[in-house]
């Protein structure tokens, strides 16, 4: 019994400290008062109408959608191919080829967007706009990687023997047997890189200047400046926002399928 | 010349570290031939061979007078049943069985046809719409068989496709392979290390061991004349004690244990002075009161029923303890009963002792 109630004691804390920091900022961007504040002070809702409205958050908002989107679809396109010969070929080299796919988890960020700013943009090979999308694709890649080779795992490779004993060549065996199987794979690697490219501030904070910045970047930007509640309505936004691809996905998909 | 001929065929997985060493095999057109073996004796990885998803080191792959080495596995016409099913997913059961005639580009109404046709052969018409997860095991097995038959093979290959089944379905679905593969005439190679299910299908069996074929031969030759000791123990004799040749006549060898002796039929080249294995089925014993020829006395241990059957244990000095199987009208004798163990010298087999 005691044993019972040690636990629903741990879960409450649990929730607390997880969930608390949300509620608080979502309490505190309908305040009334001038101040980031909890709890909060009367209800308005001018703070969410000031962040709509502002130009530079829209912007960045377009860019960081943009980037997320353009980084995600990339990584898949890279990473889709490099899974399956991961998932289903021994070559030599194989062993380093993995490793290379989860170098940018293991080198810090900061390193790897001080390295792409000095490459990229100092030595003007490329645009600002064209290495975000570099820098944010290498970040993203290696867990598109990741979850798609675990879901090409998970798929019998005896379903694709049997396909290639019927006739088809390797090409086909995977655009019409393995592709169409590992779909919820390949729909839950874009849904987490999009958001790691989305929330990224690192690698952002290096390929990121005048004219073009991403939202997280000029959230903390506006933060030096002004402390009022319209970044805590910003905040709400972007869980609302991400809340509802979660739920939407998790109706058509099933989350449990996904993760 | 036979329709497949493996010439000397080996395989492995690393270089030279044979799984299958120096095979070789012949089957007829339209033939039922099962490998036989305990698991990692080198028959999967035989078939695989065969179907070209593994790739032959040494030795040559013949079909129809082909050289098959060389050619890939989606060029070879070769069906293939696997032991999971192996299922598209995402079809359902007319689309997985109209997947080869697609890929064969044949006009959408012949492939209707001739998929309804399959579906019907294995008994499931209706099931067009359903997926493969809707379907019990069995069915799905059946879809497997419609897949791979439809495209018209030259070659059916089959990797104990009726493990994955409970045991009451795998034995009805034993006479429908028979029927199925009878009424198609296809030749037909299958896998199992199911002694009962390889003689009970097959026109004939090769008993692998370690990447060899012991004996190759009809399931009526194998049960009665197993050649090695290997092909006995598979096919249900039990090993039950050692002996020197003392008297050779006529193919029956006399064979020294201890203070007796056992007339017993010799396998192999069997020589005066040599040390033998003795062999027999545990319903080959007979249970007797008094001493007789080629008997042994012994003391029952244990009484175990089993249905029809009637197990003894039977501990027999300078010999150990045999098993013994009757029929449990016949099985009068209690525990503790002093007995002897007849057995006739053609049911009993002498092979040499291995070192």
């Amino acid at each position: 019994m005691s044993g019972k109630i040690f636990t629903y004691v741990m879960l409450t804390i649990a929730i607390i400290f997880l969930i608390g920091p949300f509620i608080i900022i979502f309490a505190a961007s309908f305040s009334e008062s001038e101040v980031l504040s909890f709890p909060p002070k009367g209800f308005t809702l001018q703070w969410f109408k000031k962040v709509i409205s502002m130009p530079m958050f829209i912007r960045s908002f377009e860019t960081s959608l943009w980037v997320a989107i353009l980084a995600s679809l990339l990584a898949l396109l890279l990473g889709i191919p490099v899974a399956y010969v991961l998932a289903r070929f021994d070559f030599p080299g194989k062993r380093f080829v993995e490793i290379l796919t989860t170098l940018p988890v293991i080198i810090p960020q900061m390193v790897a967007g001080l390295a792409l700013l000095r490459i990229f943009i100092i030595m003007e090979i490329f645009s600002i706009r064209t290495t975000l999308l570099i820098g944010h694709t290498a970040i993203v890649l290696p867990f598109a990687v990741r979850i798609i080779s675990s879901s090409i795992l998970n798929f019998p490779y005896s379903i694709e023997e049997a396909a290639i004993s019927l006739g088809a060549s390797r090409l086909r065996v995977f655009i019409n047997v393995v592709l169409p199987n590992i779909t919820v794979g390949i729909i839950s690697a874009f849904i987490l890189t999009f958001i790691t490219s989305f929330n990224n501030v690192p690698i952002s904070l290096f390929l990121t200047g005048p004219g073009i910045s991403t939202l997280p970047i000029v959230m903390m930007t506006y933060m030096e400046y002004y402390y009022d509640p319209s970044i805590a309505a910003l905040a709400t936004l972007l869980i609302l926002i991400t809340l509802g691809v979660v739920l939407v996905m998790q109706k058509l998909l099933g989350i449990s399928k996904m993760l | 010349m036979a329709f497949l001929e493996l010439e000397g065929v080996s395989v492995g997985y690393h270089k030279n570290e044979f799984v299958v060493k120096d095979l070789t095999l012949d089957v007829e057109k339209g033939e039922f031939v099962s490998l036989l073996g305990p698991s990692g004796c080198g028959k999967t990885t035989t078939l695989r061979a065969i179907a070209g998803f593994l790739k032959v080191q040494k030795g040559k792959i013949i079909i129809n007078g082909k050289i098959y080495n060389s050619i890939p596995p989606n060029k070879r016409n070769i069906g293939f049943v696997f032991q999971n099913y192996a299922l598209f997913p995402h079809l359902n059961v007319f689309e997985n069985v109209a997947f080869g005639l697609k890929i064969r580009r044949f006009p959408k109404d012949v492939i209707r046809k001739k998929v309804l046709k399959a579906l019907e052969f294995v008994g499931l018409r209706g099931f067009e719409e359903r997926l493969p997860s809707q379907l019990s095991g069995g069915q799905q097995q059946r879809v497997a068989i419609a897949r791979a038959i439809v495209v018209k093979p030259d070659l059916l290959l089959m990797d104990e496709p009726l493990s994955n089944l409970d045991a009451k379905l795998r034995v009805e679905m034993r006479a429908e392979l028979r029927r199925m593969q009878k009424e198609l005439g296809i030749t037909t190679v299958y896998v199992t290390h199911d002694q009962a299910e390889a003689l009970s299908l097959s026109d004939r069996v090769a008993v692998m061991n370690q990447g060899k074929i012991e004996q190759f031969d009809t399931p009526e030759n194998l049960f009665l004349n197993p050649k090695t000791l290997f092909v006995a123990r598979f096919v249900g004799f039990q090993d039950f004690v050692e002996g020197d040749v003392v008297d050779i006549e006529n193919g029956l060898v006399t064979v020294k244990i201890g203070s007796t002796s056992l007339k017993a039929k010799g396998m192999n080249a069997l020589s005066l002075g040599m040390r033998v294995i003795l062999v027999a089925r545990p319903k080959n014993f007979e249970i007797l009161e008094n001493q007789s020829t080629n008997s042994l006395k012994g003391e029952i241990v244990s009484r175990i029923f089993q249905g029809d059957n009637i197990l003894y244990v039977v501990k027999v000095p300078d010999v150990g303890y045999l098993k013994v199987e009757m029929p449990a009208e016949n099985a009068k004798w209690r525990e503790n009963e002093i007995v002897f163990l007849k057995v006739e010298p053609e049911n009993c087999l002498a092979f040499p002792k291995e070192d």
